[in-house]
């Protein structure tokens, strides 16, 4: 068994409106910056053991599909690295 | 009927169901998760508050408990499942209900008055009701949007699943109306089957006249 880390990264699908996002980039132009956009998104961070790569990811995509993302409004990406 | 509320660590809307199902007659009783459902219980309501103080995503934890398994066997038994404000966010992230119900558009919480206008009234949570009529509810959400797909959307409205949709006074579906952005002021829905529903604006909050209306309690008369 390997140390991995897999890093979840969950975002609103294109499309759906994120308010928090919006708000904080009006808050961002209040305070004199400019940006073309800003979006927001949430990062997990999983520590695990697995046999290999593979195996680590597809139990990292058990957890975001079945907890940490909600496929209605959420796209998501994993990545995995060997502690 | 007997009709179990199920509280979950953060629910508060739980006494209040208890005693508007009381009022119009219906037994119910209150259920911590843990326990599961009694084998006697023939109604289930999802009751509004912060299950889990909504980490993650309001009702997501809550989505997961064990009882919700059992909620949807005895759904699919046929037993009437309503779920309201949080309940309509647990009974979505189960998948007893379509779409999400996520950030409302202001990104602020809301407690205010809402007007609904029935979508479908040949459903048991709205049978008591006229299509096209108005009724006035309270909303206490912060995520209270309905989102969901386009696609989906247009199947839901072709197979008339939506229960209420926000409008102002006199029916009028308004973007001004629409308390929290939600896609096509969607108030509520039904599940695959229309004994199945999610609502976000409470109806056992308009229950009786002493606490301001009685607009809600033909919602509740789908467990008589």
């Amino acid at each position: 068994m390997t140390g991995y880390t897999a890093t979840v990264t969950v975002r609103l699908k294109e499309g759906v409106l994120d308010p928090e996002a919006e708000t904080t980039r009006r808050a961002l132009e209040r305070l004199g910056f400019e940006l073309e956009g800003f979006r927001s998104a949430e990062r997990f961070e999983i520590d695990l053991e697995a046999q290999d790569e593979t195996a680590a990811q597809q139990r990292a995509e058990e957890m975001t599909e079945r907890l940490l993302a909600n496929p209605t409004i959420h796209d998501y990406d994993i990545d995995v690295d060997q502690r | 009927m007997s009709v179990a509320v199920i509280q979950f660590g953060g629910s508060n809307c739980d006494r209040d169901t208890v005693q508007a199902l009381a009022s119009i007659g219906v037994s119910a009783e209150l259920v911590w998760h843990e326990d599961g459902l009694p084998a006697d219980v023939d109604g289930v309501v999802l009751p509004g508050g912060f299950s889990y103080g909504d980490f993650l995503r309001a009702g997501a934890m809550a989505a997961q408990s064990p009882i919700m398994d059992e909620v949807r066997e005895r759904a699919r038994e046929g037993i009437p499942v309503l779920g309201i404000c949080n309940g309509a966010q647990i009974g979505c992230e189960a998948s007893l209900t379509p779409g999400a119900f996520t950030t409302n558009e202001s990104a602020r919480f809301q407690c205010e008055h809402v007007y609904l206008r029935v979508e479908n009234a040949e459903t048991p949570w709205t049978r008591q009701y006229d299509e096209g009529e108005v009724i006035e509810l309270p909303i206490a959400h912060g995520e209270g949007r309905f989102e969901i797909g386009d696609e989906r959307l247009e199947a839901l409205e072709a197979d008339d699943r939506i229960l209420f949709r926000y409008c102002d006074a006199e029916g009028n579906v308004t973007p001004e109306a629409n308390p929290n952005g939600s896609k096509h002021a969607v108030a509520g829905v039904t599940g695959d089957r229309d004994h199945i529903a999610v609502m976000m604006p409470h109806p056992e909050r308009m229950s009786l006249p002493d606490i301001g209306g009685t607009d809600g309690r033909g919602v509740l008369e789908a467990f008589v």
